[in-house]
């Protein structure tokens, strides 16, 4: 099963309000993209980050159509999302 | 999780606050295996290699984009020196044809700009490079996409004037047949220029190189300058830490990026190039960086031990991150794409004068300024070979892209547009070098090049 994995980062900038996990994680469900991990902190410079790893190797759409679709509900709740594969961060902060 | 909020925060706000991006994955072709005694079959083999290559690179650059969050903002084709392929189709129209030919290519595959219509002068000059220097007037100002070098230097041979000489005539007549002068823009005269550089106008794919190598062109001011703000009170070895640290990172996505694409495209993996370079978007500046160290604007006095620092910090973070950190590799400082620069010149705080003296320490050279349209051809060529006598002896790269714009004097603006800004006419010195130069020649080699 862990070889399995394809393991993605959606990150959610911007200012703390109500319904962010709620909206994000319903649109993963019907994805059928399990989340692995979710964390979220208020950062020094006072932006509200909610970063969630999930597993895409069961999605029903592409990385592509999933980018669009969390941005466009970023949209709908001004904040930005990115959605990028694990291996950069593996390649940015790990030596 | 495997990675801290901090983490992933850091990595999301290069990219969306502080615009780090892959500036360039730059396709290198060897063109040598087109040549073909029948000119039109020799023009429709690189038309066909140019497209189909562009097109693929393209599109897995794309979907690379897609994939790690990161915009790849430039896509372009790196030839063999054209001059080299021409050898045994040496007439002018003949090199026009090869020039709208590649010009097509980079069109109809949708690349901005294809570098290597050039030639290495740097000991002496073959008919083809004769006629290739002759051609470019037109080639600059009637194709959109062609970017063109010379080389006409090297630390081990020194700095070929007689070439030099050619090049202040050809800008100006390419000045006088393009609006704004910007066919000048396409064109960039190097000593020491290296083989694998991504970046353009003044890319190509050197003659040591393979079939194809795929090179990668990674910036990030914004990001070094972001970093330089949240260390306001460090002293000078601590900056260049935080500098090192930081370029560590952004250079490790140039190169998982240049990996993964080497791979998809089939094609050997060249070099990272670490270099950053600005852009007229709010922030993305050098000019920026130097400011946050604590120097009011670039240009004053400080300001090459400025660049000195962040240069050798720029250089030493990429060294560490990436198995082949090539190409120029360290900070461009040109005038007319960094917002800094433009006002540091607007305000009378960076002259020519001074700028030369940056471009010591700094990675490339004079870049993208305008002089008036009035300079002399000799002081042109003066210019040129004052920075390029820089490279030859230092034994490192060094460059000018100058453009001389008819009709303007020293304290207007010029609007090229797009990615090559606005450019303030830089004073030039009125007084004469005419009779040195035309003593041509070559200027012989340091001493310090003769190691074997």
């Amino acid at each position: 099963m862990e070889d399995k994995k394809e393991l993605v980062f959606i990150t959610v900038i911007g200012e703390d309000r109500k319904g962010i996990v709620a909206a994000i994680s319903t649109y993963l469900y019907n994805q059928n993209i399990n989340i692995v991990d979710i964390n979220q902190r208020i950062m020094a410079d006072g932006f509200f980050v909610m970063s969630m790893m999930v597993d895409v190797c069961d999605a029903a759409e592409s990385m592509d159509d999933l980018s669009f679709g969390l941005k466009k509900i970023g949209d709908g709740l001004a904040m930005s999302v990115q959605v990028q594969h694990e291996n950069i961060f593996r390649m940015m902060h790990r030596i | 999780m495997a990675f801290e909020v901090e983490e992933i925060y850091e990595t999301a706000s290069m990219i969306l606050r502080q615009n780090l991006d892959i500036r360039t994955t730059t396709l290198g072709l060897n063109l040598k295996d087109c040549i073909d005694s029948d000119f039109r079959i020799f023009r429709q083999k690189v038309y066909d290699k140019v497209c189909i290559n562009a097109a693929r690179l393209i599109a897995e650059s794309s979907r690379l984009e897609r994939k790690y969050g990161i915009p790849v903002v430039n896509k372009r084709i790196a030839v063999t020196p054209v001059s080299l392929i021409m050898e045994t189709h040496c007439n002018p129209e003949r090199f026009l044809e090869m020039a709208r030919s590649l010009d097509a290519a980079a069109r109809d595959a949708g690349v901005d700009f294809i570098g290597g219509f050039g030639a290495l002068v740097q000991k002496g000059l073959t008919s083809s490079d004769h006629m290739l220097i002759d051609v470019l007037p037109d080639v600059l100002s009637q194709t959109e996409r062609i970017c063109s070098f010379l080389n006409v230097g090297s630390f081990v041979s020194g700095l070929n004037l007689d070439a030099v000489n050619l090049i202040g005539p050809m800008l100006k007549q390419t000045a006088a047949r393009s609006e704004n002068a910007v066919g000048c823009a396409k064109f960039v005269v190097f000593v020491n220029a290296p083989e694998d550089n991504p970046f353009m106008a003044g890319a190509f794919h050197g003659v040591g190189e393979g079939d194809a190598a795929l090179n990668i062109g990674i910036s990030g001011p914004g990001v070094v300058r972001s970093i330089v703000e949240q260390n306001r009170e460090c002293d000078l070895t601590q900056l260049s830490e935080v500098i090192k640290k930081t370029v560590f990172k952004i250079t490790r996505a140039g190169e998982l990026i240049g990996r993964e694409l080497a791979a998809a495209l089939g094609v050997g993996f060249g070099i990272v190039d670490i270099s950053l370079a600005s852009t007229t978007a709010r922030g993305d500046s050098v000019a920026g960086v130097i400011e946050a160290f604590g120097i009011e604007k670039i240009g004053a006095h400080g300001s090459t031990l400025a660049i000195a620092l962040l240069m050798n910090a720029v250089k030493k973070g990429g060294a560490m991150a990436s198995g082949n950190v090539g190409g120029l590799s360290g900070t461009f400082i040109p005038i007319s794409e960094d917002t800094g620069m433009i006002e540091a010149v607007c305000a009378g705080a960076l002259g020519l004068d001074k700028l030369e003296a940056l471009t010591a320490v700094c990675s490339v050279g004079l870049d993208m300024f305008a002089v008036p349209g009035d300079t002399p051809e000799e002081t042109l060529n003066a210019i040129i070979a004052d920075e390029l006598a820089i490279g030859v002896i230092n034994n490192k790269t060094t460059g000018v892209r100058v453009i001389p714009v008819p009709g303007k004097k020293a304290g207007d603006l010029v609007e090229f547009g797009g990615l090559l800004g606005t450019a303030p006419v830089m004073h030039v010195n009125p007084f004469s070098a005419r009779n040195f130069l035309k003593r041509g020649g070559r200027l012989p080699a340091s001493v310090t090049s003769m190691r074997n």
